[in-house]
């Protein structure tokens, strides 16, 4: 396609339909006129009937259009950033966290902090994670420069809360250990792309 | 040394003749990749990466030295393939969990890889299992991380002294012949040692016997190497960096505290870790690893701070010690000034009459040289210091000279040491007696001096120790032998003449220097000496605290000035404590102490301190601003890490209508005193330029003064201490109370002594000075250490060794049986 259909700056002549109309009333006689005749016209009742049926199909037949929210939630787009989750590693069930501190690096709001400790299996091991949901901003950026995957966002996006307490801390953005089986490996932010493999060179291993 | 021009990558540059390439790039802002050279070692040659071209050929920058006119290259294709395999043969089976690395972020291996664009590897190998361990108590090594660098290994061996780790076996599997043909040739040398190496304690044994100062822990450009206490508690990138001075002795190192928060549920800022610029400044274990010793306290305590006013107003005496900025004195002569108290310190006190005195003598206020000078010199000789324990620094210097100007050293003290010997080949030791260190001072005139320029008394005095004994001792001689030989093919006999070198006795005449065997030197000193001068052109002499604390200091100041005077050396002396020197210009200090006694970081009726158990607590020197002056007689600047609450000395003067706004509002104003300048406490630097010039504070000039006529006098044996003698003097990485405060440094408070001594006493004993006093002692030994001395450690102020010791630092004592 070239650009000589954009570059045509004469609107007017291009594929519009023109909406026939009546011409405006244009003396108070007329006016008059033309509200009596759509008095008499009874168009009302064509849009009464509409709302009558619908109501008709939504309590006797079972085809209802709302979503009852606070009972039921809409599936929202896998890179929608809502409060944050702590994944797992599916094997061992040990939180993916390595406590490297790049989203506490990389946070904008200054919401993250974290304390990491030299642990007796020569690990670096997370003793605090809180995020401080009163600050954050949702911008995802700790989720994509995770290394681990560890740290996501999850879907639960209401974030009103009474008392600062309730934010969460590590504890409750981890996987529960007893849903483990069905924690999902997240498709947004920061996961894998679907050719990653095609982007990187490998390395030869000798073992 | 005179300057040369050479041309990096058709630039001209100036630089210094007989400078290594690398160092000269770098002064000049030129970047040469290089790993494993560090400036003042030698070059150790492992990492190959600083490769460049000079004149043609291909050379390592960290070991050419530049010649005038040289033409360098910093990089061609081919040494962009070696830097390139180099990279990538040091990333082979490096773990890549940089995000638990403690050196994520000032990684040089990360720093490296990326400026070498390393995208992708074409090597590989088994690995080999390799164990994480703990050296000692501060020093952790995880080797799967270490690239064999060396850094660790030259920093302890040419600055530190202790050689305490080397390279050893890794067990790696051999690298392939394949490997060998289609590598660059330099990284595949590299490879092959790497792939044969690991570090390991140099004594055979899983821990390391060294002085823990955990320079190898600075130095490591990986997370191999970290202090156990450090060891995924930060990242470097949280801390900040607060460029400061240590506090704990008079070598007044620049230092950078680095702090963050404490944890997240305390929001308290803590100091991680103590960092240097370690190309250019090399710590000791107590500058590192002492750095907790912050004074924490809720708030103003108000009643406690009017019982300082009235303690203030009724004192007769204020004692002190050295450990505190030159604000804080000079606070305390202006309270001496306005309330007309006495001055107690005694470490200064000592050390400035011996200055006083060396400067009648000389003619000039402060001794002539400083440390940096003596680590340009090739012969160093140590008098009246225990250069382990005293000042690391001079130490580092010492040993530094050994190793890097292929220098020489006499060491001359009362305890035996089996560290300083191993310092270098040309290392002599002399254990003389307590008491004789003006023999010493005699045996360096004679040694060293232009007898011409010395006053004939002394000259004469110095003649007479000289005697001419005959003495038969075994000569080489070429004897001419003349034998019979038949040749095998002709038959002919012929007679043939050989040298054959035979020894024989031959009877001559030698000097015999009479000092030499009064201080207990070896029978073969004139030998030994005449060797260590051998191509010897810059002499310096380091003078200790021994000779301070001295019945006879007087006439040893007078000796001292009389060296420099006639052996052109450079002199230095060590301050006793932290800020001597500074105090030593600045205090009138008194004599004896009397009545009521205020104690400023010192025992005392009413007591003000940073140690959390005085009356009247005051900031530690981790928590104040001010400036030392060093024993290279800089002033330097040092800034607050820690928050302080409560009151300090500056609200005291407030009270008695003296004070200032500001505690550094005292820096300009110490002007006053001679050699002090006018310059705002801000304007101080304090850091180092690329050429590793010291940029930090202000040089104190020397000043001339009246030069009296004074004549030094003959020594004599009436105060050598024969019998049980004890040493005042600190443990290795303990210097004062605030050493003793830090977590990690754990030298106890004990007597010390060596092991052969410890044979002969229990396990805890008491020292009795006199009648009334004794200590009672846990007895600790120390491998270092040799002969009977034994040592006891002042660095507790409530103790009061000061005291006890008094005028001296050799004691003779009764130790019995705890």
């Amino acid at each position: 396609m070239g650009l000589e259909k954009f570059k045509d700056r004469n609107v007017g002549i291009q594929q519009y339909k023109v909406v026939e109309h009546e011409a405006f009333p244009k003396s108070n006689a007329q006016k008059f006129a033309r509200v009596m005749k759509r008095m008499v016209k009874g168009e009302l009742f064509v849009g009464l009937w509409v709302t009558l049926r619908t109501m008709y199909q939504a309590l006797f037949q079972d085809d209802m259009h709302t979503v009852k929210y606070p009972f039921e939630k809409l599936p929202i787009s896998p890179r929608y950033r809502a409060i944050h989750e702590m994944l797992r590693l599916l094997e061992s069930g040990h939180y993916r966290c390595i406590g490297c501190g790049l989203c506490e690096k990389i946070c904008i709001s200054d919401c993250i902090k974290i304390d990491t400790k030299y642990d007796e299996n020569q690990r670096k091991e997370v003793t605090e994670y809180t995020i401080n949901f009163g600050r954050c901003i949702f911008c995802g950026y700790c989720a994509e420069v995770c290394p681990e995957l560890a740290i996501v966002h999850g879907g639960r996006y209401e974030t009103s809360s009474q008392q600062r307490a309730s934010f969460s801390i590590f504890e409750d953005m981890l996987t529960p250990i007893d849903a483990l089986s069905s924690q999902k490996e997240y498709p947004g932010f920061g996961a894998v792309s679907p050719n990653a493999d095609d982007n990187i060179k490998k390395t030869p291993l000798a073992y | 040394m005179s300057e040369i021009t050479i041309k990096i990558d058709g630039r001209e540059y100036k630089t210094q003749e007989g400078e290594y390439i690398l160092n000269a790039a770098r002064a000049n802002d030129v970047f040469i990749p290089a790993i494993c050279y560090l400036t003042r070692c030698s070059p150790t040659l492992a990492c190959r990466i600083c490769l460049v071209e000079a004149d043609g050929k291909q050379v390592y920058a960290c070991n050419a030295k530049v010649k005038e006119g040289m033409e360098v290259t910093v990089s061609t294709p081919n040494i962009l393939k070696e830097r390139r395999a180099i990279m990538e043969v040091y990333d082979v089976n490096h773990p890549l969990q940089c995000g638990v690395c403690d050196k994520s972020g000032e990684c040089e291996l990360q720093n490296y890889t990326l400026e070498i664009g390393v995208d992708s590897q074409s090597y590989s190998i088994p690995d080999t299992k390799r164990e994480n361990t703990n050296w000692s108590s501060v020093l952790h090594y995880d080797a799967g991380l270490c690239i064999v660098c060396e850094r660790c290994t030259t920093v302890c061996k040419d600055m530190i002294g202790d050689a305490a780790i080397k390279t050893g076996a890794r067990g790696g599997e051999k690298l392939s012949k394949e490997a060998k043909d289609s590598m660059p040739k330099d990284a595949y040398a590299m490879w092959n040692k790497l792939q044969k190496s690991i570090i390991v304690p140099s004594n055979g044994t899983e821990h390391t016997n060294c002085s823990d100062c955990g320079e190898c822990t600075a130095v490591c450009p990986v997370g191999a190497l970290v202090s156990r206490d450090f060891v995924y508690s930060s990242n470097a990138w949280e801390l900040e960096r607060v460029p400061a001075t240590c506090a704990h002795c008079s070598s007044g190192c620049q230092i950078y505290y680095e702090k963050k928060h404490t944890s997240i549920a305390n929001p308290d800022e803590k100091i991680y870790r103590v960092t240097n610029e370690w190309n250019f400044v090399s710590l000791c274990g107590a500058g590192r690893f002492g750095y907790d010793f912050q004074n924490d306290v809720e708030g103003k305590d108000v009643e406690a701070f009017e019982q300082a006013i009235n303690a203030f107003k009724k004192a007769d005496t204020i004692k002190f010690n050295s450990a505190i900025t030159n604000e804080e004195a000079f606070m305390l002569q202006l309270l001496k000034e306005k309330l007309g108290v006495k001055l107690i310190n005694h470490d200064a006190k000592a050390f400035k009459d011996f200055l006083d005195s060396y400067s009648k003598a000389s003619g000039s206020s402060l001794y002539g040289s400083d440390f940096r000078e003596v680590m340009k010199s090739d012969f160093v000789i140590s008098v009246g210091a225990s250069l382990r324990n005293d000042n690391p620094n001079a130490r580092y210097a010492f040993n530094n000279v050994q190793k890097m100007n292929k220098g020489a050293g006499l060491y001359f003290h009362p305890v035996g040491d089996m560290l300083v010997p191993t310092f270098g080949k040309s290392v002599e030791v002399f254990n003389h007696k307590v008491g004789q260190e003006e023999a010493v001072l005699y045996l360096i005139l004679d040694l060293f001096g232009d007898k011409d320029k010395l006053p004939v008394q002394t000259k004469d005095y110095l003649a007479s120790f000289h005697k001419t004994v005959k003495k038969t001792i075994k000569e080489k001689v070429m004897e001419s032998v003349t034998s019979t030989v038949v040749d095998k093919e002709t038959g002919e006999s012929k007679e043939v003449t050989k040298k054959v070198p035979k020894m024989v006795d031959k009877e001559v005449e030698v000097d015999e220097n009479g000092l030499v065997s009064i201080l207990g030197g070896s029978d073969n000193f004139a030998e030994t000496f005449e060797k260590m001068m051998k191509k010897k052109e810059n002499f310096s002499l380091i003078i200790g605290e021994d000779l301070y604390f001295h019945p006879r200091a007087r006439n040893l100041s007078r000796l001292v000035a009389l060296i420099e005077d006639v052996c052109d050396m450079n002199l230095v002396m060590i301050p006793p404590r932290t800020n001597s020197l500074g105090v030593a210009m600045i205090c009138n200090l008194d004599e004896e102490e009397s009545g009521y006694i205020v104690g400023y970081n010192e025992h005392g009726h009413f007591r003000l301190g940073a140690r959390g158990f005085s009356k009247l607590d005051i900031p530690a020197l981790n928590q104040q601003e001010g400036t030392f002056v060093t024993m290279n007689k800089v002033v330097v600047p040092t800034n607050p890490a820690l928050e302080y609450k409560g009151y300090e000395l500056n609200d005291i003067l407030n009270e008695f209508d003296i004070g200032l706004d500001e505690t550094i509002d005292f820096t300009p104003k110490l002007a006053r005193f001679d050699g002090f300048k006018d310059i705002e406490f801000d304007d101080l630097p304090n850091g180092y330029t690329n050429t590793g010039k010291e940029n930090r504070g202000y040089i104190i000039d020397n000043i001339s003064v009246e030069k009296q006529a004074v004549s030094v006098v003959e020594f004599n044996d009436s105060i050598v201490l024969e019998g049980e003698i004890a040493y005042r003097c600190n443990p290795q990485r303990q210097f004062n109370d605030f050493t003793d405060k830090s977590h990690q440094i754990n030298e106890e408070f004990a007597l010390y002594v060596s092991p052969s001594k410890a044979q002969t006493l229990e396990e805890e004993v008491e020292v009795e000075f006199d009648k009334d006093t004794t200590l009672k002692l846990k007895v600790v030994v120390d491998d270092r250490i040799d002969g009977d001395i034994v040592l006891v450690p002042d660095f507790k102020s409530h103790q009061n060794i000061y005291s006890i010791f008094g005028k001296d630092r050799y004691k003779t004592v009764t130790i019995k049986k705890g």
